[in-house]
């Protein structure tokens, strides 16, 4: 069996499942964010009838609009703070907590061999701990808010083999890119991504979390990756235990509707051009393309190594005067390392802009929105037309080391020229 | 009936602009913003009845219900697509509209031609030919056939739990 069957059948209360069955499913958690306020409106009645499934089943983070731009945004927040209270729910995290997801990582909320769903695309992300995260909609989370189960396809699998090492200037941002130009955008629709080879045990769980994050950009249903040692290192740091949690893994002869392979030491710098993920190029092809935005940060590429990389092409330098750069680190957790590792320090004096850790631009509501004509070379996930608040706008992905590149010269220049100097 | 065509990966960005996701939550508030960023054209002109014929990959991107809403709301009768995105498919099982994947019908659509939908028989018509879709699995009928999601939950519930 592959993981993500023997994953959707332990979550069943089943032995085995096959690729194509529908099987009903208890997942461990439910993530839900801003949205929560939505979805509970659509079962008031109920929850005061039938009341909650249970009070772990929920974590609620708010961070995709915080704090809140107007009021209608803030009475949202509200409601979704007096359901928490109402229903004394152990996992909720109010604003400057951080990003969804990176939350629920760091909180140890997702599990390996467990199954969590979540109202937002990047749920995936906790593939990097080997959970089967997986993203649904508002009005699912609301029946599960009132049943605990829903329904999921078992999807069949891809694997990918990663072998070698990144050269310098090189990150796990630039391997993701590279394999979604390769795949489209729908290359992995409906199907599972399991990462392994000897290259895995050379990334940290910060880098397979930013492949794991890019999993639905390829379409993919889960992205994931084995239990190793770092793994196992992280799982303990946030505070579980090994017998806390049953690991599993494909078994060596499962079946795989394909196979790919990539040399990590073949990888180069890329960029995913307006307006699709899949559009990806070397970034040696468009040296100087001017930019007026920088993002560092989200939910992608808001960890600490991310803003290490950036303090150290920028301190002591200055963001060129055509550009802003905005700093958008992805939890309380990440800032204070940062602020202690003096990251922020370095990049705030270099002339970056803090903003709290949330979701901040990237989905285009508030904090850095774009103007038309403009483009902004991004850390972040998305690049489609009118993400960033404004659909005359361009947005261009790249890693952190390329964003910081490009915040330095005011255009986009070749990361490993920075980090050799 | 008219057929409004778009191409590949389009994603929820353009189907409903983020900017707009926590202000807008209601049908009505919705629905002015319906595909805002892909056609500007389509919130004034849908009318009931209307088919959407995309490419592959429709609804891509952030998991939004408000599009599947909104265009359940206006009356669309079916999206007709070369492949769906998986959380657009099941947001669209959730609220009842249909999604039809049918990459033949979709080439073989001319400017102009009628599209008619049988969705019980599984048949599309486009421009006088006829092209089968497969039939949903048993699960998600139920849920179409109880008329979206939570009317079929609070059903269940109310079977189980007798209140």
């Amino acid at each position: 069996m592959t993981f993500a069957e023997k994953a959707l059948a332990r979550a069943a209360g089943r032995k085995e499942s096959r690729a194509g069955e529908i099987l009903i499913v208890r997942p461990a958690h439910l993530l839900t964010h801003d949205n929560t306020s939505a979805i509970i409106g659509k079962i008031a009645r109920e929850l005061d009838k039938y009341g909650l499934v249970s009070k772990e089943l929920p974590v609620i983070v708010l961070d995709h609009v915080v704090p809140a731009n107007d009021e209608k945004t803030a009475a949202g927040h509200k409601k979704v703070r007096e359901f928490a209270r109402r229903f004394e729910l152990p996992h909720f995290f109010d604003l400057g907590e951080g990003i969804c997801h990176q939350v629920v990582l760091e909180r140890a909320l997702a599990l390996p061999g467990t199954v969590v769903v979540g109202s937002d695309s990047h749920t995936c992300s906790y593939g990097a701990v080997s959970c089967f995260g997986t993203g649904i909609d508002r009005t699912e989370a609301a029946a599960l808010l009132l049943t605990g189960k829903t329904w999921l396809r078992v999807p069949e699998s891809i694997k990918v083999e990663l072998t070698g090492a990144f050269q310098p200037g090189v990150f796990a941002k630039d391997l993701v890119l590279t394999i979604i130009g390769q795949v489209g955008a729908e290359g992995a629709n409906y199907l599972s991504v399991e990462f392994d080879g000897p290259a895995v045990a050379g990334l940290s769980i910060d880098e397979r979390i930013t492949i794991a994050n890019m999993g639905v950009e390829m379409g993919a249903k889960a992205a994931v990756f084995p239990v190793d040692a770092a793994a196992e290192k992280f799982l303990r740091h946030a505070g579980v235990k090994k017998r806390a949690y049953q690991a599993l893994w494909a078994d060596p002869g499962a079946a795989y509707a394909r196979k790919l392979s990539y040399d990590l030491s073949k990888i180069e710098p890329v960029l995913a051009l307006p307006h699709s993920v899949d559009n990806v190029q070397p970034v040696t092809r468009h040296l100087g393309m001017k930019i007026d935005q920088c993002l560092l940060g989200t939910c992608t590429n808001g960890r600490l190594p991310d803003f290490e990389i950036a303090a150290r092409i920028l301190k002591g330098r200055k963001v060129h005067p055509g550009v802003r750069l905005l700093l958008l680190p992805a939890s309380r957790t990440v800032l204070r390392e940062a602020i202690r590792a003096g990251h922020v320090n370095a990049l705030v004096e270099a002339g970056g802009v803090l903003l709290p850790p949330g979701c901040g631009p990237c989905l285009g509501a508030h904090q850095g929105c774009l103007a038309p004509a403009e483009k902004c070379l991004s850390a972040s996930n998305r690049n489609f037309k009118g993400r960033m608040g404004c659909a005359a706008a361009e947005i261009v992905l790249g890693s952190p080391a390329t964003v910081a590149a490009a915040a330095l010269h005011g255009a986009v220049a070749d990361p490993r020229k920075e980090l050799a100097s | 009936m008219k057929v409004w065509k778009y191409g590949d990966d389009v994603n929820t960005d353009m189907l409903f602009p983020g900017k707009h996701t926590y202000t807008c939550a209601t049908a009505e508030e919705i629905k002015p913003h319906l595909l805002e960023d892909l056609d500007p054209a389509f919130a004034k002109g849908v009318q009931k009845g209307d088919v959407i014929l995309a490419g592959r990959n429709f609804g891509c991107g952030s998991s939004r219900e408000q599009p599947v809403v909104g265009l359940a709301a206006v009356g669309v009768a079916a999206v007709v697509a070369g492949s769906f995105a998986r959380i657009f498919y099941r947001a669209a099982t959730n609220q009842g509209l249909l999604l039809v994947e049918c990459p033949e019908a979709v080439a073989a659509y001319q400017e102009g031609d009628p599209v008619e939908l049988d969705a019980a028989a599984g048949k599309v018509r486009v421009g006088g030919r006829e092209f089968s879709f497969p039939k949903l699995p048993l699960e998600i009928l139920a849920i179409r056939e109880a008329g979206g999601l939570l009317p079929y939950t609070l059903a269940q519930l109310q079977k189980e739990r007798g209140k």
